[in-house]
């Protein structure tokens, strides 16, 4: 399934008079990937997805959606895609079953075919067929309801805005769980500014800085390619001021922890590093190199934390 | 039966909000009742039921106006006419399906004031052509809370329609004649097609000739046609906006 392109954007542009939301953004979406853009707010991935999904006409650029551009016959785009936006977006009078049914008969399905499919997306996404109305659902299940909401019309792309943004920990899990269940089966743009959200979840991520794509490619090329500073935890409790300056003489980076030494560098000589511990006696009782996470390839390339 | 979907659900967000049913259909029951009690007591002719029945109504219609913008920018507000925006719905679709809704509770909200109207002892004559009039001005009501609430954000929306409950209170010669204020109040009053329709049920209800309601017709349905394409406008240029 993953080989032909689903969505193919070219130098896709918007302007907002002088301001440049998104410049000369192009990147390709196989079937059945899920591709994440990742980026601070403000860095335009919610105006490329807005570009995407028809609601705003790129200044200059383009995109093909299943092979349809985006300026033109949106209809057809809009028949097979599935929006769940950055806000919930749902009827908040109305309760979990009848929000589902709404979004199939907006989308053409008849009440039969409707109440069908609701049933089994309340199944998938673990939604109670309660009478309470949406709005007092607690915000874990509002999201997973809004990615329900999204599904209803059996979509071939899914754009999912932030769709974890402002739950808890243990809720945000729950919904990447949700999403996980539909690897393979769908094509799925994500945007988010977690970084362990497009860890876990994405194929393929996109770094989104200052309205631009910096980087792109998988979750693990991306840290092979911009961690080159190793980080070493050494525990130890007999280190002394002496080891710890002629290890900074040598041009590592030592901080002193409760436990015993982190040193951190670009590409650090071991062997120097052990026999200076040696010559000092120092013992060492446990070694430990953390994997490099994608927090620092984001810090290296935007200069900033991705999470607010 | 795209239509049909998104005005079911509107239809429901109306009936389901305990405010929209206790100042859209409760609270002119009771402005009639209280004024009537005072018609008792006073014999103020503008307060019989027969007179008061169309400026209470009228006066219930410009909640119509609140209700259905503040829906329409909730919508915008918290994205759902963004998630709506991208399901293959045509801009008729949404424009009737906010619109059709407010049809049904004008009517019953013109049934109500009516039948209270009875309740309290007026008696109406030429009903059926009245309650065109009613539907006209209601329908005048809907296209602006559209319009308003395509254009405005929830916060502007409250302010702005709270602004036009008072201002049709004021000048739409519900609680008072403007022939009698007279000056700015009277030329402001009849500036606005809501002291038309007033004078117009009043005539008729009555027992007066169709044809002495013309000059008070032709304002009503000028004013119902232009909010009626202000509302198609700003509704396309919301969809525009995404």
């Amino acid at each position: 399934m993953q080989n032909k392109a689903a969505i193919s954007a070219k130098e896709l542009t918007k302007h907002f008079g002088s301001r440049k939301a998104v410049q000369h953004v192009s990147f390709d979406i196989k079937q059945g990937e899920i591709f994440s853009l990742l980026g601070t707010n403000g860095a335009g991935k919610t105006t490329t997805i807005k570009m995407l999904c028809c609601l705003l006409k790129p200044t200059s650029g383009n995109a093909q959606i299943m092979g349809n551009p985006i300026n033109q016959g949106t209809m057809k785009i809009k028949r097979i895609i599935g929006v769940s936006p950055q806000e919930t977006a749902i009827a908040g009078h109305l309760n979990t079953r009848e929000n589902l049914i709404l979004m199939g008969g907006v989308h053409g399905l008849s009440q039969k075919e409707s109440k069908k499919k609701a049933h089994q997306l309340m199944d998938l996404m673990e939604l109670e067929d309660r009478r309470d109305q949406a709005r007092k659902l607690s915000g874990g299940l509002q999201r997973r309801l809004s990615i329900a909401m999204a599904l209803m019309s059996d979509p071939q792309i899914l754009f999912l805005d932030e769709p974890t943004l402002g739950l808890d920990p243990h809720a945000r899990k729950s919904v990447w769980n949700y999403i996980e269940k539909l690897k393979g089966e769908k094509t799925i743009l994500l945007t988010t500014h977690y970084l362990e959200e497009a860890d876990s979840l994405a194929d393929r991520i996109a770094i989104m800085n200052k309205s631009k794509i910096i980087e792109m490619g998988t979750s693990s090329e991306l840290k092979k390619k911009y961690n080159t500073r190793q980080t070493l935890n050494i525990k130890t409790n007999n280190i002394t001021t002496k080891e710890i300056e002629m290890l900074q003489q040598k041009g590592m980076d030592v901080l002193q922890t409760p436990s015993g030494i982190e040193i951190t560098g670009n590409n650090p000589d071991f062997y120097t590093l052990v026999d200076i511990l040696r010559s000092g006696n120092v013992k060492i009782e446990a070694i430990h190199m953390p994997e490099p996470t994608l927090d620092d390839v984001f810090i290296q390339l935007t200069g900033k934390e991705a999470q607010p | 039966m795209k239509t049909l979907s998104l005005s079911s659900r509107n239809f429901k967000e109306i009936y389901r909000d305990p405010l929209t049913i206790s100042l859209g259909l409760a609270l002119p029951v009771l402005l009639m009742i209280l004024f009537s009690s005072i018609f008792k007591r006073a014999q103020v002719e503008i307060f019989s039921p027969t007179l008061l029945t169309p400026g209470v109504l009228i006066f219930s219609f410009s909640f119509i106006i609140m209700f259905s913008s503040v829906l329409i920018s909730k919508d915008k507000e918290n994205s759902f006419l963004t998630r709506l925006f991208t399901t293959p719905l045509k801009p008729s679709h949404f424009i009737l399906a906010y619109m059709l809704p407010y049809i049904p509770f004008a009517l019953t909200q013109t049934l109500i004031c009516i039948l209270t109207g009875v309740f309290l002892g007026a008696d109406f004559q030429n009903i059926l052509p009245v309650l065109g009039i009613f539907f006209l001005i209601s329908f005048t009501c809907i296209c602006m809370g559209v319009t308003l609430g395509a254009l405005l954000s929830v916060n502007q929306v409250s302010a702005v329609g709270s602004l036009l409950i008072t201002v049709i209170s004021l000048f739409s010669g519900a609680w008072m004649d403007l022939h009698m204020v007279g000056g700015l109040f009277e030329t402001i009053g009849y500036a606005l097609p809501f002291a038309h329709a007033i004078d117009a049920a009043k005539i008729l209800l009555r027992g007066g000739e169709t044809t002495g309601i013309m000059k008070n017709l032709f304002p009503v349905i000028a004013y119902t046609v232009v909010f009626f394409f202000t509302a198609i406008l700003s509704f396309r240029k919301t969809i525009k906006r995404g």
